[in-house]
């Protein structure tokens, strides 16, 4: 069966009250944004606290339903048959003929429930249901009436034209990207950050991210990756502004000067800092990384507490309760892990102490970092200025 | 400055390859199997370069099958000898630092049914004839031993190895994957006692794409690739016109003022081995690491390889990268929990400080003396700044 229609169901922002056009408009946005890349002519319309994609042209319907369901805020699609009201006895004709082509397999339990928005319509709700619901069993007597659990419930809308469909595929949820402010995710190469950034864009934020590579000690290759990773985000999150900021001399001076087994955490204590410093230049809200305690040694509670002190912004960790394997799974469901394993070296790694410190104390290290004072607000100030933007959509 | 010194991955096609290339896809494009002028004019193509490349062999031009390349050439060359004599024996010889597209080839026919030995090597890389002999069988039908090998250069005793197997049982035949040494000796596969040989066309400036399989005329093989009957049936597929011309092109090149050519390459690996004698805390991989001391047989004259302890081989080839020279490391990528290292170097037995430090520098007969100053010159630098930050 061919659909003209999709009727696009979104739950949570149509209880924001004043703000609910704010949030219409938001996802209008987006799925307008989404569909930008599916081959076709797309429509979409706000009408009566509905959200309509009307397919102007010849378009591939699985290929549009991924995008859509891809968009944040929308709960779920339904491909919907549009009839315009020639009376009752011509609508029953169309309902008989969705049934008979959408479920060839007749021996199901169904519900009629319709809606009558346009008042008036001859007959009300409760009535059309019955009405609808005896000449679907006369035109197929192996189907029977089951209004508590139905196998398919036939929702019928009436407005100024009659919506009829029964089929809902599964959105994404959340909120529309765009809604929620904007922050800044610290991008690795890894199975997490992009999880975290794909679930912080879920409640409507928008994202930009950084990334730190340190050549020659990682590759060109390894950048390459994080680039597809945003990609990959992107996706669902829309646009990305990729920060990618040369570490290497920073690495190799606190290397220099700074014991080793903490090297990793003072590392991490200046990807934050030159992370906020992006964020604040781009208008972020926050910082998004995809740590989740006790995962590995600088991710132990004294790690995080060490590393989230020389940020004043609020750093935003979705993923914190989770074990790895809630992480990989919905890595797998965005579609990111095939990339995310790729074996690249990852510049957390290159220098990585065989015992770092699991339970800095926050008094050391920052001893330890006035070790540094010599030259590292200079190389700071370069990596920051000569960091390589990258737009990604 | 740019130094590409990573010749054995794929080396640049020369001028005249790429002519012939465009003449053959833009103006005579034809398909050799239409019957009319424009087939015969591209047939014209394929023979020439088929006649070439026999000659550079001395072997008849009905023995040489063009193929998609190397990988191909190996494939074809094992499987199809390997099911067209099931029934002399089932049992195969190869060496353990095969190309994988020997070794896969290799796993492939063992799980068919057929039983491989893989010959072991010594730390330069090569096979011990004796092993070999010792190795030979009653159900023995095919060996296979690479003319060079890619990572460490080192030569293998082909002549040697097949002298042996004929000596035991006539019929056993004999492959080579020559992609490494086809253009850098000069190869008598009748001579040699060779059954199959492998050589691919972007080794010695040709296009990628294309290579070729010799097989001598008594050798009994299957088809691997069905379909339209080209090339008397044995390898179906439209002919790889552009590519067959170019190969055609660029093994004509290799083989005209070939002693001086070679002799070319190996005063630059000379240079090289020179310069990388006065570093310190190098280590020369393979049959070269002699070549100072006894040049009568250092190996493959465009391949060095060299450890570089405290410098893991990746770091290394993307700080040469940041400088314009272009490197292979032994093992294609790293994280610091598996290391999927080479298993050449392994084979050879390397200790692990070795095994992470390895890289591979391969040089052509346009590679120039500059190139590898430039090369050492930053070398130099580089080691000892490398060097100072390490994983602990």
């Amino acid at each position: 069966m061919t659909f003209k229609t999709f009727l696009i169901k979104y739950g949570e922002i149509g209880i924001k009250g004043k703000n609910r056009y704010l949030f219409e408009e938001a996802l209008v946005r987006q799925i307008r944004h989404a569909l930008k890349a599916v081959e076709g002519e797309f429509d979409v319309r706000r009408e009566q606290g509905r959200i309509y994609v009307d397919c102007l042209s010849e378009y591939d319907f699985d290929e549009t339903a991924e995008a859509l369901t891809r968009v944040f805020g929308i709960v779920g699609v339904c491909p919907v048959v549009v009839t315009e009201d020639t009376g009752f006895e011509d609508l029953a004709r169309v309902v008989i003929d969705y049934v008979r082509q959408m479920y060839p397999d007749l021996n199901q339990t169904f519900k009629v429930d319709s809606r009558r928005a346009r008042k008036n319509y001859p007959l009300a709700s409760m009535e059309l249901n019955a009405a609808l619901g005896e000449r679907i069993l006369d035109a197929f007597p192996d189907m029977r009436v089951d209004v508590h659990t139905p196998q398919i419930l036939l929702s019928v809308e009436i407005r100024e034209k009659i919506y009829l469909y029964s089929r809902v595929i599964p959105g994404a949820g959340g909120m529309p990207v765009g809604t929620n402010g904007k922050a800044m995710l610290l991008l690795s190469g890894g199975i997490d950050s992009p999880v975290a950034g794909y679930m912080i864009a879920k409640r409507g934020v928008k994202i930009d991210a950084v990334y730190f590579h340190a050549p020659p000690y990682t590759s060109e290759r390894a950048k390459q990756k994080v680039v597809d990773l945003a990609r990959i985000v992107s996706r669902y999150s829309g646009p990305i502004m990729l920060h990618v900021v040369n570490f290497t001399d920073i690495q190799l001076y606190i290397y220099d000067q700074c014991p080793h087994e903490e090297l990793t955490i003072i590392m991490r204590r200046y990807m934050m800092r030159i992370a906020e410093h992006f964020a604040k230049e781009s208008g972020s809200l926050g910082l998004i990384t995809g740590e989740s305690i006790g995962q590995v040694a600088s991710q132990t509670m004294q790690s995080l507490a060490a590393t989230n002190e020389v940020c004043t912004m609020p750093v935003y960790r979705p993923l914190i309760g989770f074990d790895k394997q809630e992480i990989v799974d919905v890595s797998l469901k965005i579609g990111a892990y095939e990339t995310s394993i790729q074996p690249f070296e990852d510049c957390c790694t290159i220098f990585v102490a065989k015992h770092p410190v699991t339970k800095p104390n926050v008094n050391v290290i920052r001893r330890s970092e006035t070790k540094l004072a010599e030259k590292i607000d200079a190389l700071v100030q370069t990596a920051v200025e000569t960091a390589e933007k990258i737009w990604i959509e | 400055m740019e130094a590409y010194l990573d010749n054995s991955a794929t080396t640049r096609a020369l001028d005249c390859v790429a002519d012939v290339v465009v003449k053959t896809m833009t103006e005579e494009f034809g398909n050799p199997s239409s019957r009319h002028q424009k087939g015969v004019e591209a047939e014209k193509y394929l023979r020439d370069a088929r006649e070439t490349v026999a000659k550079t062999l001395k072997v008849q031009e009905r023995d040489i099958y063009f193929t998609s390349g190397g990988t191909e050439a190996d494939n074809w060359a094992l499987i199809g000898a390997a099911l067209a004599n099931r029934r002399a024996g089932n049992h195969l010889i190869t060496t353990s630092v095969e190309h994988a597209a020997v070794l896969q080839t290799m796993q492939y026919l063992e799980e068919q049914g057929f039983r491989v030995t893989y010959l072991p090597v010594d730390g330069c890389g090569r096979v011990d004839p004796e092993d070999l002999k010792n190795a030979l069988c009653p159900e023995t039908i095919l060996v296979s031993m690479m003319y060079v090998n890619n990572e460490v250069g080192t030569r293998q005793p082909v002549e040697e190895a097949a002298r042996l197997a004929k000596a035991y049982d006539p019929r056993i035949l004999f492959h080579t994957d020559a992609v490494q040494a086809y253009g850098k000796y000069r190869i008598f596969p009748k001579k040699e006692g060779i059954d199959l040989l492998s050589v691919s066309g972007h080794k010695i400036h040709g296009p990628k794409g294309i290579g070729f399989l010799y097989v001598g005329d008594q050798v009994k093989i299957r088809p691997l690739i069905l379909g339209g009957g080209q090339q008397k049936g044995m390898r179906s597929g439209t002919d790889n016109v552009p590519g067959a011309a170019g190969l055609g092109a660029a093994a004509r090149e290799a083989y005209t003022d070939f002693e001086e050519k070679t002799e070319r390459m190996r005063s630059l690996k000379k240079r090289f081995l020179e310069g990388l004698a006065q570093m310190e805390n190098v280590f020369v991989q393979g049959q070269a690491k002699y070549a100072l001391t006894r040049p009568e047989e250092c190996g493959a004259p465009h391949i060095v390889s060299a450890s570089f302890p405290g410098v893991r081989s990746e770091v290394l080839l993307h700080a040469l990268e940041e400088r314009q020279i272009y490197v292979s490391s032994g093992s294609a990528c790293s994280s610091n929990k598996k290391q999927p290292v080479s298993a050449v170097l392994k084979e050879m037995g390397l200790p692990k400080d070795l095994l992470e430090s390895t890289v591979r520098f391969s040089f052509s007969a346009y590679t120039s003396q500059e190139e590898i100053d430039y090369c050492l010159r930053q070398l130099g630098e580089l080691l000892p700044a490398l060097r100072r930050y390490q994983r602990h």
